[in-house]
């Protein structure tokens, strides 16, 4: 079998008497999409911020690449491979559709240190960035300031700035949100696609995008993971019809 | 062009105009205010790429303005007392070189902003503010008490110091010289706002968890932000000690460290000439108001009331509108 890219061993977080990530192991492996689904409030996010480094484990372990991460910093888990998108979208608002983008190109090429000479003037990264931007659509809005994209462009510039990263994984905490219907599809025919280049630890509350695009789906209620399978499993899982699909069937 | 290039150019214009009038027509006193204006710009516009750029609030810049001054007093007062800063382990004379002490002026300030940035750069918000004081307020304290550089009262130099090719003596060059350096810094920090370390250091302000997402630290950014922040207004200090031929504590003083950053507020935050425009309007008032009355500060109190209640973008603001040029 192959060798996940990314791995959660035994992951426990409590705020105060909450277990909010009660012994999590999961798995990203190569060319596939994982879905995390889970009604809110399950810890969907706040596990995503352990895989990401934002939060501190009180026990278990990260591997990126088979590599123990669970004490590396946020920006060097970025550096080894790790491609994020929040919920909430995190976009320097004041700034361009392009800058935006262009900060990921940033990121991904360490150029941060270069004083003088424009970004944007910088060939490789305004085109990573506008690379990024045409594959979600969004090149015609390039020069607009952020803060004036509708919410479901937004959505999209966060997987855009995702996408200059060329990440080695991609963990992704419901880019659908928000979408409506026709915005939904699109996203999934691109996150279909996408799996071939790197694979995708997908949280999604749109179950319709989940059943479509999963190849595995883990189920997490109250912090814990109550099952994992294929769709087809997880279709049929009693446990998980009584716990999450049955407001759903 | 945009409004606010307009506004940039007018202002440009007139420092380059109103010192020139002033020479033609003998009134040296004009330049040595627009001297004044220049070099207090040049300090704040050091604060704005900390400030304007990456949202750092620091109330402790006057310890770079003062370190700037000190090594210009320092060395000056060595040069001309022939006494040798030190003679062990190694032998250091003092100058007169302008050069030299403005090298050394960035350095020691870039030195002690990169040493305060590493410590307070750890907190946020009031917390930064707090300790860059407190920061500030060590530096004015250890010049007061120390009393080989005149503790309270200062030093005095006798001739400014000199600059290769420049006359220093006349007010007009040295004022020349001033701009100069000005104008650089400006050229500089418009560089720095669109180069990939300006839209970083911007975007850590905005949302740093997105900048640390990309891979990127926003402390490192924000700690070379303020070590470059300080080298610039530590420069400002050296030429400001030159101006007045003069040095003591009060260049430390923490008004100081408010008044740079009411000089960008009053010109508009993170826009390139905001703190030139605050820093002239602030000698202006401070000349004519501070002759009509000793309490000319609640006019500028009031100015500054007025410009954050009504009009946020500080006189660019209100003049050029909230747009801002994106390339
Ligand atoms: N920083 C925090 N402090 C305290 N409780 C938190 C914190 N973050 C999340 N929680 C709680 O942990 C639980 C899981 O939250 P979250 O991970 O956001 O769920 P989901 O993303 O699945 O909707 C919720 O009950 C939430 O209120
Ligand atoms: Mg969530």
């Amino acid at each position: 079998m192959t060798e996940p890219v990314l791995q959660t061993k035994g992951l426990c977080k409590a705020f105060g008497a909450l277990r909010a990530t009660d012994n999590v192991s999961i798995d990203l492996r190569p060319g596939e999409i994982h879905a995390i689904i889970g009604p809110n409030g399950a810890g969907k996010t706040t596990l995503i911020a352990q895989i990401t480094g934002m939060l501190a484990p009180d026990s278990g372990q990260v591997f990126l690449d088979g590599e123990d991460v669970t004490r590396t910093p946020p920006p060097t888990r970025a550096r080894m491979g790790l491609g994020r998108t929040f919920q909430i979208s995190q976009l320097a608002m004041g700034d361009t559709v392009l800058q935006n983008a262009c900060l990921g190109a940033i990121g991904a090429t360490q150029r941060q240190w270069r004083l003088v000479r424009p970004a944007l003037r910088d060939p490789e990264l305004r085109d990573r960035a506008m690379a990024a931007l045409e594959r979600v659509g969004l090149s015609d809005q390039a020069r607009s300031v952020t803060a004036e994209l509708s919410h479901g462009q937004r959505r999209q510039l966060e997987v855009a700035v995702a996408l200059t990263l060329a990440p080695r994984a991609f963990v992704m905490d419901e880019p659908m949100a928000g979408l409506g219907t026709e915005g939904s599809a699109r996203l999934t025919a691109f996150l279909d696609g996408l799996r071939r280049e790197a694979p995708i630890l997908l949280v999604e509350h749109d179950m319709d995008a989940v059943f479509a695009l999963a190849d595995r789906i883990s189920v997490l209620v109250y912090g814990q993971v109550i099952a994992t399978g294929t769709v087809a499993e997880i279709r049929a899982d009693d446990m998980v019809r009584e716990a999450y699909l049955g407001e759903e069937a | 062009m945009s409004r606010e290039s307009v506004i940039n150019w007018i202002v440009l214009a007139g420092l380059v105009a109103v010192p020139l009038w002033a020479h033609l027509s003998d009134e040296p006193f004009t330049i040595t205010l627009a001297t004044r204006a220049v070099i207090l710009a040049l300090a704040a516009v050091g604060l704005n790429i900390a400030l304007g750029i990456g949202g750092l609030v620091s109330l402790g810049h006057a310890a770079f303005f003062g370190i700037g001054g000190y090594t210009m007093g320092i060395l000056a007062h060595h040069a001309q007392t022939y006494t040798p800063v030190m003679e062990w382990p190694l032998l250091i004379e003092g100058t007169k070189s302008m050069p030299v002490i403005w090298g050394l002026s960035i350095l020691f300030s870039a030195l002690a902003a990169f040493l305060i940035g590493l410590l307070s750069l750890r907190t946020s918000g009031v917390y930064f503010i707090m300790i860059t004081l407190a920061f500030g307020q060590m530096f004015y304290y250890f010049a007061i008490s120390w009393a080989e550089y005149g503790g309270e009262d200062g030093l005095s130099i006798y001739v400014r110091n000199g600059f290769p090719g420049v006359n220093t003596l006349v007010p007009i060059q040295f004022y020349g010289l001033c701009l100069v350096a000005l104008l650089i810094v400006l050229g500089f920090n418009a560089a720095l706002a669109r180069a990939p370390f300006g839209l970083a250091l911007g975007a850590a302000r905005q949302v740093p968890a997105r900048v640390r997402a990309v891979g990127l630290d926003p402390y490192r950014l924000q700690l070379l932000a303020f070590t470059l922040s300080g080298a610039i207004t530590g420069l400002a200090g050296a030429l400001f000690a030159d101006l007045n031929r003069f040095v003591s504590p009060t260049m430390f003083s923490w008004q100081l460290s408010g008044e740079l950053i009411v000089f960008i507020i009053i010109g508009g935050v993170a826009r390139l000439f905001g703190p030139v425009i605050g820093a002239v309007l602030f000698v202006v008032l401070e000349h004519w108001l501070g002759g009509l009355s000793d309490y000319w500060h609640i006019y500028l109190g009031l100015m500054l009331l007025g410009i954050v209640l009504f009009g946020r973008g500080g006189v660019i603001g209100m003049v050029a509108g909230r747009e801002r040029s994106h390339d």
